[in-house]
């Protein structure tokens, strides 16, 4: 039973209105192009976002052409295939999802979730998506420059990510390195605003930890991404000059195509260790806010107060405290110390035991729950069960010894792309048909949305699956083509030929997504305010979709957390986060 | 990677004791109007944005913290190898270092002055500081120019490249710092004669104040690092 405060005088004025200056635009320019709105600012991200992610789901389409029916497309030749292959990575995990859920949901459900008018430096937020839109172009440039893109593997690992002989080494890698200089510049202008404004702009009464827990997520993403990018930024900016002017950071003295090249000394095992010091980070930099949204979906949507909510506030800052110190479990095979093997390896396992603690909690919050299984809880439920198998893969690579034997095989491709590509991404399609009625004020269509969800849980089982079995036999990932070998069966040319069929049914499904985007939000059912009968402070404003300023004339007040689903007692099965405890007089509406 | 580690491990025990202390001894699920905490600091719209540009800036630096701390990581560990030959640091960058210094002490200066409601003082402080940092600028060129007279050119040896770049680095961040000034300084020029002249620029002041003082303490860092390697 929900305590509530017994004092008669617990009642709190309404909060009063700051008056802060909001910079209202008149014309359609500065008010759907050069916005300052946080709302429309994250519009913005999330179009440019998913608009590059489709490029990367079309290289994927061709890489699994060639792999399942190899040498039958004239137009993929080996070294498409690998600039694909680290086009396709790189976007994916930095152009699309990063920017998707920190720049297009951070942005817009930060202000509208902890009850502030907007972020806290506009200016700055507006500037962080043109300096993001100027990386995604520059990295499109890329392909269009002399020799191409950058064929280097989404590692950009030197010395052959500069050396003759890799597709781009020319220009295709100093464009990657450019954009995404440019991609953590834009992005640090924007992690400075989600953090500040988390802290600063909160309304009255929403203490931390009454925060609904997608923002935890993103905050401590933000966090993340703030301290970590750095060191993807240093290595960036040393390759460029080992590739440009001819410094030897990173660059061994090396024989390439017979002539002794210029380079001398240098330490590619450097830029690993720079890189995976950032690179780490970044899987839970995608997975934080992944963890905080579906948190909120699976409350929202089996009617129940999440389970252990503080246990997950903790469990999301020991993730990212913890991930700090994994990095070099990418770096097994690099020939490092033992102990040092020994010590990541430790690390590696530790971290599972908050991320294994937030999965129960999800169950448990199931658990008894009135569920309602509507598109975004399919896709939340269909989120634990894809990361639970993601995670477990996990397990065995974290431990040195069986990761020695499966680096850099297909094993790993599965691992990654069920832990930290499907999950995530079914997160972000939860989230996308949980807060499009409150984006359009329109429902997405729910037959389009149910074919979809299944087609796309289905089918990367289906693709992904069958890829642990290719990695226990050893077929190495990055591959052209794996060629007559005594280990690989030609039975493992059939499987591929069926993933390439499954992927390529995905990636077309993935139309009937865009299409249900496009047609709802004209012909959409009508969603009201509140749709889904949710607590959080975004489903309480005056309008849907929500005007720039989003509270109207004054600011909710918040008397408790996020979690009011089915208290005993009360009138609805949800009290909304502004709801005062006893009702007064006085008391405007929910 | 150690001093990387150490760092980030100071700031995120900073960060993380920070949390857990907000996030201890709280039943969330308790509703009630305990409104009262933030009414303190939200009653003030000025004072809440003044605080929030401050935390801006703190992040900000956390940030450069994290940069600096990376690209020193990479030099130690660079330095270990074959190759290295030390180069020999000009001496000019001892009065550089000395002009960043005194320009760091002039925004104290200045800042104190604010306090003090002295506007006179805190414009003259605060443009000699610009202008030394400018001096500071300029000797680092002239650092640059010296060295690669000396021969000591940024591809030869892992050790030149470091230096041009950390210098780079460290000049551009403070490139960034005189911009803010330059925009400060034209604030001075606006407020000059209405009434709370000192109050139109405090923030200014006080944040250029902070800035500076990390941009020293990084440069100190760096020089200590080039001198004893």
């Amino acid at each position: 039973m929900t305590q509530v405060a017994h004092d008669e005088t617990a009642f709190a004025p309404p909060a009063e209105v700051e008056e802060v200056e909001l910079y209202h635009p008149k014309t359609f320019i500065g008010k759907y192009i050069w916005s300052q709105d946080a709302k429309v600012i994250a519009i913005q991200y999330s179009i440019t976002a998913i608009g590059i992610g489709l490029v990367a789901l079309v290289l994927s389409g061709i890489m699994r052409l060639q792999l399942g029916f190899p040498d039958t497309f004239s137009f993929i030749d080996p070294s498409s295939y690998i600039q694909n292959v680290t086009i396709h990575g790189m976007i994916m995990v930095i152009y699309l999802l990063t920017a998707l859920f920190l720049g297009g949901f951070g942005n817009y459900l930060i202000p509208l979730m902890v009850g502030a008018r907007d972020m806290v430096f506009p200016y700055v937020n507006m500037i962080s998506y043109w300096v993001y839109l100027a990386a995604v172009l520059v990295l499109v440039a890329s392909f269009f420059a002399p020799g191409g893109a950058t064929g280097a593997g989404w590692t950009l690992y030197p010395p052959q990510a500069i050396l003759p002989g890799t597709p781009g080494s020319d220009w295709g890698i100093v464009l990657m390195l450019i954009s995404l200089a440019l991609f953590i510049v834009g992005f640090t202008m924007g992690g400075l605003n989600y953090v500040v404004t988390v802290l600063q702009a909160r309304t009255r009464g929403m203490s931390l930890m009454r925060m609904p827990l997608t923002i935890w997520g993103i905050f401590m993403a933000t966090i993340l991404a703030l301290l970590a990018f750095p060191a993807l930024f240093v290595s960036a900016i040393m390759m460029i000059l080992d590739q440009t002017i001819g410094t030897s950071f990173f660059m061994p003295a090396v024989v390439s195509m017979g002539e002794q090249l210029d380079y001398d000394g240098g330490s590619p095992i450097l830029f690993q260790h720079l890189f995976w010091f950032f690179g780490h980070p970044e899987v839970y930099i995608v997975a934080l806010p992944a963890f905080g949204i579906v948190s909120d979906l699976i409350s929202v949507h089996a009617r129940k107060n999440i389970f252990g909510y503080r246990m997950m506030v903790w469990a999301i800052i020991a993730i990212g405290a913890l991930s700090f110190i994994v990095w070099a479990h990418h770096m097994y095979v690099s020939g490092m110390h033992p102990y040092f093997g020994f010590f990541f390896a430790t690390t590696t396992l530790i971290i599972a035991v908050p991320t294994a603690l937030k999965v129960y909690n999800w169950v448990l919050t199931l658990w008894k729950g009135n569920i309602r299984l509507t598109v975004p809880m399919l896709f939340a439920i269909g989120f634990i069960f894809t990361f639970v198998n993601g995670g477990i893969t996990g397990l065995f690579l974290g431990n040195v010894t069986v990761d020695v034997a499966l680096s850099d095989t297909y094993f790993v491709v599965a691992h990654f792309h069920m832990v930290m590509a499907v999950s995530p991404i079914l997160v972000v399609f939860g989230a996308i048909y949980h807060w499009y009625p409150k984006i359009t004020g329109r429902m997405l269509n729910d037959t389009l949305g149910k074919t979809h969800f299944w087609i796309t849980f289905l089918g990367t089982y289906a693709i992904y699956y069958p890829m642990h079995y290719l990695g226990i036999l050893g077929v190495p990932r990055r591959y052209y083509a794996n060629g007559v070998t005594d280990f690989i069966p030609e039975s493992a040319q059939s499987l591929n030929a069926g993933i390439t069929v499954a992927a390529l049914i995905v990636g077309v499904a993935q139309l009937i997504f865009i299409y249900n985007l496009i047609i709802s939000y004209s012909r959409g059912k009508e969603a009201g305010g509140n749709p889904w009968e949710a607590t959080t402070l975004e489903w309480q404003t005056p309008d849907t979709p929500p005007k720039h300023g989003n509270f109207g004339d004054e600011l909710p007040v918040v008397y408790r957390w996020a979690y009011d689903y089915g208290v005993p007692g009360a009138e609805l099965d949800y009290i909304p986060q502004n709801q005062p405890p006893r009702p007064t007089s006085t008391d405007s509406e929910a | 990677m150690t001093v990387t580690l150490i760092l980030l491990a100071g700031m995120m025990a900073v960060i993380v004791g920070w949390l857990i202390r907000q996030t201890t001894n709280v039943s969330p699920w308790v509703a009630d109007t305990g409104v009262q905490e933030y009414d303190n600091n939200r009653n003030n719209p000025d004072q809440l944005q003044a605080d929030s540009v401050k935390i801006g800036l703190g992040v900000f630096l956390a940030v450069a913290t994290s940069l600096f701390a990376l690209f020193i990581s990479a030099y130690m560990m660079r330095m270990e190898l074959a190759d290295w030959s030390p180069l020999n640091d000009p001496d000019i960058l001892w009065f550089n270092t000395a002009f960043l210094v005194v320009a760091s002490v002039y925004f104290q200066l200045a800042h104190n002055s604010v306090k003090r409601l002295d506007a006179n003082k805190v414009r003259t402080y605060f443009l000699v500081a610009g202008i030394f940092t400018f001096i500071f600028l300029i000797g680092q060129l002239e650092a640059w120019r010296q060295l690669s007279e000396a021969g000591y050119y940024l591809s030869n040896n892992p050790a030149n490249a470091f230096f041009y770049l950390f210098t780079a680095v460290h000049g551009l961040h403070l490139f960034g710092g005189l911009w803010v000034w330059c925009k400060t300084t034209l604030k001075f020029a606006e407020a000059k004669g209405k009434a709370p002249e000192v109050a139109i620029v405090a923030r200014s002041v006080e944040l250029c104040t902070i800035y500076w003082h990390f941009l020293l303490v990084v440069w100190l860092v760096l020089f200590a690092l080039f001198i004893y390697t």
